[in-house]
């Protein structure tokens, strides 16, 4: 199988993998890295969602071959010690209830406030409606992000 | 360990030296669960004091999101007066009956009986600690107070931690009843203190089930018939053994296995088999469904109610309406597909698995592998969703079988495209509404017929399915004739309990129909309702805070309108008021204001966050939510096909709890059966046009 070379939460990884293999799988399977979760496998859900360069990304639609060469962040790295401040605002407002889609929503929330740190409710609808939910935390994730900005205000 | 503490009651010490404290509440078991005599009791939670002052509560049931693992522990700590930040949680394998029944089902964790247990539990250890401090001072143990996990005696300005009196309290006599707190004395109880689980929750450190890794685990997926009964005849795994890093591939019971080196691996070569099923003879579209409902319904079912007289007082009525009301099944979807890691070797099964249902994932590997249930082990993982979901063990059955052919643990995971069409649906229903008004426009006389498969098979073709007519045969208005019958489907598509049950379907039938009637009488529909439950405060109760809190009958801008409805489920009552508009034929929901009364609230926080969410849940069923049937497979695959809420869609949801010191009800399934009635009613009072099908986008009403 073909060796790849990942950039992955600043460190580099070497995994041989299949070349379409979803960066989903490398991250779970190979690395160990299971806060990026399985949802769908189609793009559907958002519950993959990691950052490629800054951009959140599915990474069950990101093929380790298109992976290689970007720089990848994965809930593990988007801080070491839960003070990330989208974070901060997902504990004070108790967002998660069973918590299996949070991974995602806090990693598109997070690149939401990185493009837009002061957003309306409108640009949270589109920056985080491809983020399913199915506890129905979504006036909570509303509420959280509008905290995280009002942080960086 | 003592052995003078078997009292009749529910509590029992155990102590090992150096090991602390320990005690353990007893639940009366569910026969069902009994192996041993039945006069024995079942403990469902344990304390455990350390001497380094930690106080460890052993959780039993499982967490899905409810927030049962920051609730249950609220209990006991507050009755202990231990210091929060003192205790830690620990998941309980499962055990046949050392916790009692650990079904995770039916809103049942604090309610019935729980509640009360729980308290009693950290009462008891709480007075125990008090003894041993009061023996060791030589004072009287009422001089004696807690707080913070010391006992104080402040006449003598002495005091001693619990972890200092672990061994003598453990010697203490077991007190017969317990003091509980006064709830003016709560200190955790009713509020919103942090959720323990909340931190890993953000930063993916959780370990559901699907994150279970274990020295060389293996992958594997499950391909099932996709024609519900059928089996398979035979397959091909030419291409499959070509992919990389598949391993074996062999049948199992209820399909095909491919294990692999990765999940990836192992869903690749799923596609690449070749499998002719034998498709059996169930080949119905849900066109043919329903029309077998319609057949059912012409003849008299099963009497679930029958009070006074309908027959005779529908012919001497001044008004007669009559409807059909039809639901469609519904997948349970939950975010986390279905999985179960699985060790079989040497006499021992080891599962790792998300579940509602720990004792029969332990039944069924015992009764897989022949292994006795001591020599399985079942870890309890978080679960991503369960919604009944996961009370069955159909998954657990594929990790068991796949696990018994392998030398190694092995992680079987559903796509979400078996989850989707290897269900136990909510089950569609036909249901033939009547309802007699008199002079004043009061109606006299209700029927109501449900046609339905039912969610209990095991009774007789005429024996009466108690979940199908929840919601429709305890109707709560004052109506002196009322007659509900059950005609029972036998359509093979399987069907189970899905959040909230048979009101999830029975509510929005009723609470519609019952719109109709107030309607047809030229009432405001909150008013009707409130003078019909004349007999119900807490049901009337609800109904007007919902009412009050959306300024139900105030102005409403151009193009808007309201709708209410009402539920008693679990053991608690609760109201809605859905504000919708709709304009160019598409619905929007704006607001929904809720009003729930589920007695003694533990924590406020989960109580609102599973009311909202119950409100989402109850909007996916209502605008989208429907499984069709064709040729005898399930056409819907993924959330293209099958869509959830998404929070662009999302309402503004206020929900209003009723202060209330009584014994505890559900709060995590009553707020989702109002959620479709009080649409549909708005839709009603906005355009004249009544849905009596959902979902709601069958009927021109453009949804998304």
């Amino acid at each position: 199988m073909p060796g790849y070379t990942l950039k992955i939460n600043s460190r580099e990884r070497k995994v041989s993998v299949d070349e379409d293999t979803p960066l989903l799988w490398v991250l779970r399977d190979e690395l160990g890295l299971t806060g990026t979760k399985f949802g769908c496998g189609r793009g559907l859900c958002g519950s993959c969602t990691v950052h490629m360069n800054g951009e959140p990304t599915r990474s069950c639609m990101t093929s380790v071959e298109y992976a290689e060469g970007n720089e990848i962040t994965t809930i593990e790295g988007l801080s070491e010690d839960v003070t990330h401040i989208v974070q901060k605002a997902w504990i004070a407002e108790e967002v998660p209830q069973c918590g299996y889609c949070q991974s995602g929503q806090v990693m598109a929330a997070a690149a939401l406030l990185e493009r837009n740190p002061n957003p309306s409710d409108q640009d949270i609808d589109v920056g985080m409606k491809m983020n399913l939910c199915r506890c129905g935390t979504y006036q909570h994730i509303r509420k959280a992000i509008h905290r995280a900005a009002g942080e960086i205000r | 360990m003592s052995t003078s503490v078997s009292r009749r009651d529910f509590l029992k010490v155990t102590s090992s030296a150096g090991a602390g404290l320990m005690l353990g509440v007893y639940l009366p078991g569910k026969p069902r669960f009994k192996s041993v005599a039945v006069d024995s009791f079942e403990p469902n939670v344990w304390i455990k004091i350390s001497p380094d002052n930690m106080v460890t509560i052993t959780l039993a049931k499982s967490e899905m999101g409810q927030g049962v693992k920051t609730a249950l522990p609220m209990i006991v700590a507050d009755e202990l007066d231990a210091d929060w930040q003192n205790v830690e949680v620990v998941q309980a394998d499962a055990h046949p009956d050392k916790y009692g029944g650990m079904m995770t089902v039916g809103s049942r964790s604090v309610r019935g009986g729980a509640w009360i247990r729980l308290r009693e539990t950290g009462a008891t250890a709480r007075e125990m600690l008090v003894s041993a401090a009061a023996k060791r001072w030589g004072v009287d143990p009422a001089s004696c107070r807690t707080d913070n996990s010391s006992v104080y005696h402040d006449a003598s300005n002495r005091s001693l931690t619990y972890g200092k009196l672990t061994a003598d309290a453990s010697g203490q006599k077991v007190p017969k009843k317990p003091q509980l707190k006064d709830p003016s004395q709560f200190k955790y109880i009713g509020k919103s203190i942090p959720q323990i689980d909340t931190p890993d929750k953000v930063s993916g450190k959780t370990v559901f089930g699907l994150d279970v890794r274990l020295p060389g685990m293996l992958y594997a997926t499950v391909v099932h018939p996709p024609v519900f009964g059928a089996s398979v005849k035979s397959f091909d795994d030419r291409e499959t053994i070509k992919v990389a890093g598949v391993k074996k591939v062999f049948q199992v019971s209820l399909g095909v296995a491919v294990v692999a080196k990765s999940t990836w691996a192992a869903f690749k070569g799923a596609r690449a088999l070749q499998i002719k099923w034998d498709n059996g003879n169930f080949s119905m579209d849900t066109e043919d469904i329903s029309k077998s409902f319609r057949d059912l319904a012409r003849k008299k079912g099963v009497v679930a109610r029958n009070d006074g007289n309908t027959e005779k007082a529908m012919k001497k009525v001044d008004r007669h309406l009559k409807a059909v009301y039809e639901v469609p099944y519904l997948a349970h979807a939950t975010m986390e597909p279905m999985n179960c890691t699985a060790h079989v070797k040497r006499g021992r099964c080891e599962l790792w698995v998300p579940t509602q249902n720990p004792q029969g994932s332990q039944r069924t590997a015992a009764q897989l592998t022949g292994f006795s249930n001591d020599q399985v082990i079942v870890h309890v993982t978080q679960l991503g969703c369960g919604f009944g979901r996961r009370s069955r063990t159909d998954f657990i059955q594929d990790a068991v079988e796949t696990a018994m052919k392998v030398d190694a643990p092995v992680q079987v995971v559903w796509t979400r495209e078996e989850d989707m069409q290897h269900d136990y649906y909510r089950p569609a229903t036909y249901n033939i509404l009547e309802a007699g008004l008199d002079k004043a426009g009061k109606p006299v006389a209700w029927n109501h017929r449900v046609v339905a498969p039912p969610i209990y098979r095991r009774g007789g073709p005429n024996s009466l399915d108690r979940p199908s007519v929840d919601g429709a045969s305890n109707l709560p208005y004052d109506i002196s004739n009322i007659f509900v019958d059950y005609c029972r489907s036998d359509i093979p598509v399987p069907v189970g309990h899905w959040r909230s049950v048979g009101p999830s379907q029975n509510t929005f039938i009723t609470e519609s129909f019952i719109d109709e009637v107030a309607f047809a009488a030229g009432k405001d529909p909150f008013e009707y309702r409130r003078k019909l439950l004349k007999n119900q405060p807490r049901l009337r109760n609800v109904l007007e805070l919902a009412a009050e809190k959306s300024g139900w009958g105030g102005k409403l801008p151009k193009g808007r309108a309201r709708g209410i409805a009402v539920v008693e489920n679990k053991g608690s009552v609760c109201a809605q008021v859905a504000e919708i508009s709709i304009e160019k034929s598409q619905v929007k929901i704006h607001r929904v204001t809720c009003a729930l009364d589920c007695g003694q609230v533990i924590h406020p926080g989960i109580v609102e966050s599973q009311t909202v969410g119950s409100v989402v849940y109850g909007l996916s069923a209502a605008l989208y939510g429907e499984i069709i049937i064709k040729k005898g497979k399930v056409t819907q695959s993924n959330f293209h096909d099958y869509p959830l809420l998404g929070i662009h869609e999302m309402p503004k949801v206020d929900v209003y709890l009723v202060d209330s010191n009584e014994e505890p009800g559900g709060a995590g399934e009553p707020g989702v059966p109002p959620v479709a009635p009080t649409v549909t009613n708005a839709i009603f009072a906005l355009t004249g046009e009544r849905i009596r099908s959902l979902p709601i986008s069958l009927n021109g009403i453009r949804t998304m």
